[in-house]
């Protein structure tokens, strides 16, 4: 297990070199020079050279590579070009509201995925099952930005919970004060995933309930529900890790579009708003931490499923 | 056989299956009697219905599956009419199984320890301390090895002829009257066979268990059963003892069967196989199933589906050769083998 | 007797890799077969038999080089099959075919049994496009079945007649040698007498040679000229039909055979119940194999490799690997259960 740990990690440098590869290219990437793009049309030549000089774009492009793995590595992306503060600090302001965000969206969808998947299997082919199918359909294909809308309709303005504006209110800093304030961008976020965690849930459920154990369980004289939570859950509850972790990491980088809507100050907006007004060193460094990110939850999603599913430990 | 000493007595059971093609009656007519202490033989080949009607026993069906008509009487009383909540006081406590497949019987993600645990918690009330002391020694029971350490295995720790013995020391827990075995050998090896079919008989004299042994081959019935049925397209259509069974078996498709066995203990010229296919269960014949394979079927056997008749000894047999209606010659000749019709052979010779 | 040899098997081994370790670098092998020598003569039929992981099918697959094997020479009417090219390979594939257990397994579900046939006569092209057709539906009533059933699917038949089609396509391209890989293993009782009939008949008409692979020593009497048994990747005793069953020599064979259930309950025999599982082919026991299980078992069995050798008391084509079969047959030793 140890081994296979170490194994694990050592896989990523290679996979964390890549990304940064990529991050970095993005400025290149673009058509025309960067700094002139940076400075915006009608600058002076003398400030597409400030920018140039200042983005380091006169040296070679191996040289900017290593310069910009060197400063990663030390925790250091750059300055943002708009507010000129360090991207870190950019970073770091809105980090854990988007972390809080996705961390519940998670909650909500493993909560309601797995309770829809269960009840679905356990029922199939009855109406309950139909519906909950039909529901999940809607949620994977319901885009957020609809969905968050119709939230938003129905339950702030709509005035069956005015309270739920305050989701405006939610500080930078994270942790909102009461669940009032996210629980609309929450429940955005989080029925895609639901969706698609009872739709997992319930297949492999279905397939395990159709296993030979199963049968001895039943042969043993287990009840139902027994049989239902004790054996045949946590054998289908395997796949199903796999997918929440991605869905962990996909909401974190995915929360552009809700935090847009609810005009949260998330590292979704941070990214979007570094866009549009071209704050080249704030993309990159959202999409590099958004990336390891990701990265890391992948990895901890392997050693939790190497975990849970022995038999994989054979070789 | 007095009444008393027959433990189960399963009597005209059917079972049938919805599928998307319809309903199919996977079990048909199925009648057999388990005496107490001995061992009965269900040999079939695949499709018979033997499966099906060792599940229909303990009402582990599919959900698609239900029993239609018949009788389950299990010391007495019938089992078809007990609720759930009493069928499951029953199962792995009075009445166990153990299945086919050992590497997929046993739950991937508990040890060894906590399976056996599971039924002794259930049914004997123990708690979980005395439960993993007894699962220690049930394991040493079976002939597993270091007996200690093995509890804390998880099932892919161990060999496939291994992991039957676990799932027969989980069947045996908590002393059952009865045991279904239903193929446990014919995913093992023959060697690892051996051992398993010995442990089973051994523990069946010391335990004095009841014992159903589902499997399609011949050999391991002749070895380790006391009765047999023979199932054929949903039905039991030839019950005997065992040494009748082999000996003298009356039934056309006993008799092919047993002459399309190639043997390893003796030569044999060329074999005489039975012709054609299984019927399919969706298309069955109207008269006797084993009819349009039969080398001896008449207009009656085609027309008129036989019923299981029981001769003098208490052998049953489903055939109309036998009875007094039979329309074909006196002696009939089956696979190379001769046997005397019922009908015109004692029958017609009493004029006054 | 003027005997023709058809295959020679020389010191064949396979031995499969092992990946482990933080690098993923081979870490072991697994030993699947392991130095094996044997001779096929035209018109017979060999048999190999021996419990799973023997080696017996990975034999099979290492001679027509679906795997190439790690060592060895296989050598077909006298040419070293090991050392031809893929495409020079692709004429002796003509000769020799394959019959697995699960044919469905390797016939294409969405062709008819004619395009299945075809497609086997085409690629080795044995007859022109023209007179293929003919030939489909002679084939198909050479293995029993009937010509209408040609533009039929693999589903549409039942498991011993898709064993018939997988007869049919072997047939097709007129092999000599036809390797059948637990051809009948999963076949009921009374389908498997069916094919094993057919197999016998076709034997006769067509002049085949047979290696049978089989773990049912019932069906390995009934088909087999001569058997070879073998156990964790290594031969244990070759002999002709009536010294293996009549006169066996090895403990592991006497064991093998004792171990089968008979379906004559009047034949209670002494039974061998051999202790313990067979041990793993990646570590497989040093000396001979079988020392692990084998009541006679000595210090020289531990350290020595037994050779195939033929005493007093046996046939000439009778060999037998175990270091002390006079002293079993004559009773000096005696088992140690």
């Amino acid at each position: 297990m140890t081994k296979f740990i170490i194994r694990r990690l050592l896989q990523t440098i290679p996979v964390l070199l890549g990304v940064t590869i990529l991050v970095f290219s993005l400025m290149h990437l673009v058509p025309g020079d960067p700094a002139q793009i940076v400075a915006g049309e009608g600058a002076s030549e003398q400030t597409v050279e400030n920018i140039r000089e200042r983005l380091g774009l006169n040296e070679s492009i191996p040289v900017q590579y290593g310069t910009f793995l060197g400063n990663a590595l030390q925790g250091d992306l750059g300055s943002s070009i708009r507010s000129g503060r360090p991207v870190m600090e950019e970073i770091g302001a809105r980090f854990w509201v988007t972390v809080e965000l996705a961390f519940y969206a998670t909650l909500v969808a493993v909560f309601l995925g797995l309770i829809a998947g269960i009840v679905s299997a356990v029922r199939h082919y009855t109406l309950a099952d139909t519906s909950i199918m039909i529901a999940a359909l809607f949620g994977l294909s319901m885009p957020n930005f609809w969905f968050g809308l119709l939230l938003i309709q129905w339950f702030a303005i709509g005035n069956w919970m005015p309270e739920s504006l305050e989701f405006l209110k939610m500080r930078p800093s994270g942790w909102g004060d009461s669940w009032r304030q996210i629980i609309l961008p929450v429940l955005t976020l989080g029925t895609g995933g639901a969706a698609i965690i009872a739709r997992m849930t319930r297949s492999s459920m279905l397939e395990v309930i159709g296993q030979d154990y199963i049968r001895t369980a039943r042969a043993k004289g287990v009840s139902e529900r027994i049989v239902t939570y004790r054996h045949a859950l946590k054998n289908a509850l395997i796949p199903v890790v796999t997918v929440v972790g991605l869905e962990f990491g996909g909401f974190l980088g995915g929360a552009v579009l809700t935090e847009t809507i609810f005009a949260i100050n998330g590292m979704g907006r941070l990214t979007i708003d570094a866009i549009r007004t071209r704050d080249f060193p704030i993309v990159q460094g959202t999409v590099l931490v958004i990336s390891v990110i990701f990265v890391l939850v992948n990895l901890i999603v392997d050693i939790s499923y190497r975990l849970l599913n022995k038999r994989i430990d054979m070789n | 056989m007095s009444a008393n000493e027959i433990i189960l007595d399963v009597k005209d059971l059917q079972t049938s299956f919805k599928t998307d093609t319809g309903e199919v009656r996977a079990v048909d007519g199925v009648s057999f009697q388990l005496p107490k202490g001995k061992t009965i033989g269900i040999v079939g080949e695949s499709g018979s219905g033997k499966s099906i009607t060792s599940l229909s026993i303990l009402r582990l069906l599919a959900s698609n599956g239900t029993i239609k008509n018949g009788e389950v009487l299990y010391k007495g009383q019938d089992l078809l009419k007990f609720s759930e909540a009493q069928m499951r006081k029953l199962r792995g406590n009075e009445i166990s199984m153990i299945f086919q497949e050992p590497m997929t019987s046993l739950n991937p993600v508990y040890t060894v320890g906590q399976q056996i645990s599971e039924a002794l918690i259930l049914h004997q009330n123990m708690s979980k301390k005395e439960a993993a002391v007894r699962s220690v020694e049930l394991l040493k029971l079976v002939g597993i090895p270091s007996p200690d350490k093995r509890v804390k295995n998880y099932p892919f720790e161990l060999s496939g002829g291994m992991r039957q013995r676990v799932m027969i020391a989980m069947s045996l827990a908590c002393n059952p009257e009865i045991l279904i075995a239903d193929e446990p050998t014919t995913a093992l090896d023959v060697t690892i066979q051996a051992q398993i079919l010995e442990l089973i008989k051994d523990l069946q004299e010391r335990l004095g268990m009841s014992v159903i042994f589902i499997t399609h081959d011949l050999g391991v019935v002749a070895e380790t059963c006391d009765y047999v049925a023979v199932m054929y397209a949903g039905q039991v259509v030839e019950y005997a003892d065992v040494r009748t069974l082999f000996k003298e078996p009356k039934l056309p498709y006993t008799i092919g069967l047993l002459n399309s066995l190639p043997r390893h203990d003796i030569e044999q010229d060329k074999l005489e196989p039975i012709q054609g296919n299984v019927p399919s269960p969706h298309n069955m014949p109207v008269g006797c199933r084993f009819a349009p394979r039969c080398p001896a079927a008449t207009d009656l056997c085609r027309a008129k589906m036989p019923k299981l008749e029981t001769d003098e000894n208490g052998n049953q047999i489903r055939c109309w050769i036998y009875s007094e209606e039979w329309d074909g010659e006196s002696e009939v000749n089956l696979y190379g083998e001769t046997r005397i019709a019922k009908g015109r052979g004692t029958k017609t010779v009493l004029p006054d | 007797m003027a005997k023709q040899e058809l295959l020679k098997v020389e010191g064949l081994k396979q031995y499969f890799p092992i990946k482990g370790g933080l690098l993923g670098r081979t870490t072991n092998h697994v030993k699947a077969v392991d130095d094996i020598s044997f001779t096929i003569y035209e018109g017979e039929t060999v048999s190999i038999v021996g419990e799973s992981g023997c080696g017996k099918s990975t034999t099979g697959r290492a001679i027509l080089r679906l795997e190439e094997p790690t060592e060895g020479v296989v050598e077909f009417k006298g040419v070293n099959l090991a050392g031809l090219s893929k495409r020079e390979m692709r004429k002796y594939r003509k000769d020799m075919q394959i019959i697995f257990q699960d044919p469905y397994a390797s016939i294409n579900p969405r062709q008819t049994v004619a395009s299945v046939l075809n497609e086997a006569m085409e690629i080795q092209k044995v007859l022109p496009a023209n007179k293929r057709r003919a030939r489909i539906e002679e084939l198909l009533e050479t293995v029993g079945l009937l010509p209408y059933q040609a533009d039929r699917f693999p589903h549409e038949f039942s498991g011993g007649q898709r064993q018939r089609i997988g007869i049919a396509r072997a047939l097709s391209v007129n092999p000599e040698l036809i390797i059948c890989d637990e051809a009948v293993s999963a076949l009921d009782v009374s389908i498997q007498a069916q094919v094993l009939n057919l197999l016998e008949d076709l034997q006769q008409e067509y002049n085949l040679t047979y290696l049978f692979i089989s773990h049912d020593l019932g069906v390995v009497r009934h088909i087999s000229d001569r058997i070879i048994v073998m156990y964790l990747g290594k031969i244990m005793e070759i002999a002709d039909k009536e010294s293996l069953f009549e006169n066996p020599k090895h403990p592991y064979t006497k064991a093998l055979l004792s171990a089968i259930p008979v379906p004559d309950p009047d034949k209670k025999k002494e039974r061998i119940v051999l202790k313990g599982d067979v041990p793993s082919p990646i570590n497989p026991p040093t000396g001979c194999r079988f020392h692990t299980r084998c009541p006679f078992a000595t210090e020289k069995c531990v350290t020595d490799v037994p050779e195939l050798r033929t005493t007093a008391g046996m046939k000439e084509n009778h060999q037998a690997a175990c270091h002390y079969i006079e002293e079993i047959a004559s009773g000096e030793m005696q088992p140690n259960y």
